[in-house]
């Protein structure tokens, strides 16, 4: 009996907590296909919403998806010859090199929006193109990136199996290739789940940086809400449900296949 | 491969000298062991000869006709076994063996065929698609050596080959490795600081002390003719016998004990297996510990010299603890070696 009572709160504790972070996002996805929202669901369903948020933001989802991927392929270029540079060479320099690395975690994205606005702000090519935005992007997400790979790295005894690799006949290039890499992939995985996730949700950083023809997925959520219909801004959050959650799925499994993999 | 390596020393940016000017010779097929305790410099001279450490200036390493002291490592041919082994965990056994092969750019079919040989060799056959993480201890340390010997390198180094593993099974794969290696028919050079292991499968064993080689010869001659009480003691624990020498009779606590030669100057030294329990020895001990260790028994005596002098007991019944025991010890069992040395 008393096991049962235990059993009952706990459920109703947990379906309290799913309730109360799914209800707002359930009554957001439904204003979005709702025909008028002041006149409730009575009024019928409607996609007409989401085609019209389309027509207003394809852009800053493209703008976002090619964002979101060009921050990958630079802290991959930049972040994985850095933490495995960080990996072989422990010591106090390689401490505070990784402390600076990680210092845009602590500065707010306003402050370093600022900064960079105060340094490039004057080049106008720069400052009004989508690669301005990049660059605040990569340098928020970049310690994600070296982290984990830097986390995975350090769990393995990278040097001997470098060694082992190089009695073998490896040059240099060929021991990172055949061995660093495939040894940091949960690293790599993880890291580039957190960078494109980043990237796709940041919101504050960009908002400073962006000019009214690059409007980020998240900018023009903001856009939205401030200046559209609330049907239209909640398909806009719809539109956005539609195109994370897969794209974290989809990295979330291969994370964990590689982690199966390297176990 | 003739290897050959001379005035090669190698000292830490600290100041460190971990190994002072050493020459080593190794004839091709000969299986060497630099055989001494931890710290001796012995892992540092493997990794020199690997190409793994960079020695100091005015070194020189030989691999036949072809100095190879600036080469890389990549570069030198080399096979090493590494005491944690290094196998790569992305690899499966197979592909792990075949790497060396991989690099030396060998046609796919060629690496199969080659990969098949070293695995029947090392009897691998079953584990072969197994990841490596999936294998126990004395399974890695087979696929190590089936890796280290796949590409045929000039030389094999193996460093501490045997001691990740637990003792009973050490013992088992040190006979098994002493005997792949000579079917190898390979020169190899082995890191060791077990003297039982370095006997059972060197050729040659050199014994180094504090960064220098301090004898080197057949596991017989460092047994019997040791040159220094280091050797001695470290090759079958010799034991001191601390006395006073007149002219060929040594005279300790216990009684007195005739040398095989002229003993003034010099120390001398015994080993367990040679202090026989006689009742027409001429020393007078007393029982003070007994071991039994299966085969025989190990037998501590006092009053001979001033630590205990231990013997081999291979009879049925041992001596009790407080019993006094006459001591034989035969002239030529005892190792003179001049005083005043290490």
């Amino acid at each position: 009996m008393i096991k049962s009572k235990t059993k009952i709160l706990q459920l109703t504790v947990t379906l309290t907590a799913c309730a109360f972070l799914f209800v707002p996002i359930i009554l957001s996805v439904l204003a979005g296909v709702t025909a008028n929202y002041f006149q409730g669901i009575s009024s019928g369903f409607t996609l007409k919403w989401v085609f019209r948020v389309w027509e207003l933001y394809a852009d800053s989802i493209f703008l976002s998806m090619r964002l979101a991927f060009s921050c990958l392929i630079m802290t991959l270029i930049i972040g994985l010859p850095a933490a495995y540079g960080l990996a072989r060479n422990p010591g106090w320099l390689s401490r505070l090199l990784e402390e600076f690395i990680s210092l845009p975690l602590a500065v707010p994205g306003l402050a370093l929006a600022l900064a960079l606005l105060q340094l490039y702000g004057s080049m106008k090519g720069f400052r009004t193109s989508w690669t301005f935005i990049l660059v605040g992007h990569v340098l928020y997400t970049m310690p994600f990136m070296v982290r984990s790979i830097l986390a995975v790295l350090a769990s393995i005894d990278l040097k001997t199996l470098e060694e082992g690799a190089a009695t073998l006949g490896a040059s240099p290039w060929q021991r990172f290739r055949d061995i660093v890499v495939p040894n940091a992939m949960p690293g790599i995985l993880a890291g580039a789940l957190t960078v494109v996730t980043l990237s796709i949700g940041e919101f504050n950083l960009t908002w400073m940086l962006h000019t009214p023809y690059l409007k980020t997925l998240p900018v023009g959520l903001a856009d939205s809400y401030a200046s559209m219909r609330l049907e239209v801004a909640s398909a806009y959050t719809l539109v956005f449900f539609v195109l994370i959650v897969p794209l974290l799925m989809a990295m979330q499994w291969a994370s964990a296949r590689a982690q199966r993999i390297s176990q | 491969m003739t290897f050959r390596l001379t005035n090669t020393a190698k000292t830490y940016p600290d100041g460190t000298r971990a190994l002072l000017s050493t020459k080593l010779t190794v004839k091709n097929g000969e299986i060497v062991s630099l055989l001494g305790p931890s710290g001796c410099g012995k892992t540092t001279l493997l990794r020199i000869i690997a190409g793994l450490e960079t020695p100091d200036l005015g070194s020189d390493i030989w691999f036949d006709e072809d100095n190879v002291t600036s080469l890389p490592v990549e570069r030198r041919n080399v096979g090493m076994v590494f005491q944690s082994y290094a196998l790569f965990p992305n690899m499966s056994v197979r592909a792990n063996i075949g790497y060396g092969l991989k690099m030396q750019k060998l046609s796919k079919p060629e690496i199969e065929t080659r990969v098949s040989e070293v695995l029947e060799m090392c009897q691998l056959q079953k584990f072969s698609a197994r990841a490596v993480n999936a294998l126990s201890g004395g399974q890695r340390q087979r696929v190590a050596l089936a890796r280290a010997i796949a590409p045929r390198p000039r030389l094999l180094l193996l460093d501490e080959p045997l001691s990740a593993l637990d003792a009973s099974l050490r013992e088992s794969l040190r006979d098994e490795l002493a005997v792949l290696l000579r079917e190898f028919n390979i020169t190899a050079i082995f890191v060791t600081h077990d003297q039982d292991e370095a006997m059972a499968i060197a050729d040659r064993v050199a014994v180094m002390s504090n960064g220098r080689i301090v004898q080197s010869g057949t596991p017989e001659e460092l047994y019997r003719h040791p040159n220094s009480a280091f050797v001695a003691g470290f090759v079958g624990n010799a034991m001191r016998l601390d006395g006073k020498c007149t002219g060929s009779v040594l005279t300790l606590e216990g009684g007195g004990l005739r040398l095989p030669g002229e003993g003034s100057g010099n120390n001398v030294f015994v080993r367990a297996e040679d202090v026989r329990i006689d009742d027409n020895g001429s020393l007078c001990g007393q029982v003070e510990t007994i071991t039994f260790l299966g085969t025989h028994y190990r037998i501590g005596i006092k009053g001979i010299t001033p630590n205990l002098l231990t013997s081999i007991f291979a009879g049925q019944s041992a001596p009790k603890v407080g019993q006094s025991v006459k001591v034989a010890i035969k002239p030529e069992a005892l190792i003179l070696l001049p005083a005043g040395e290490i």
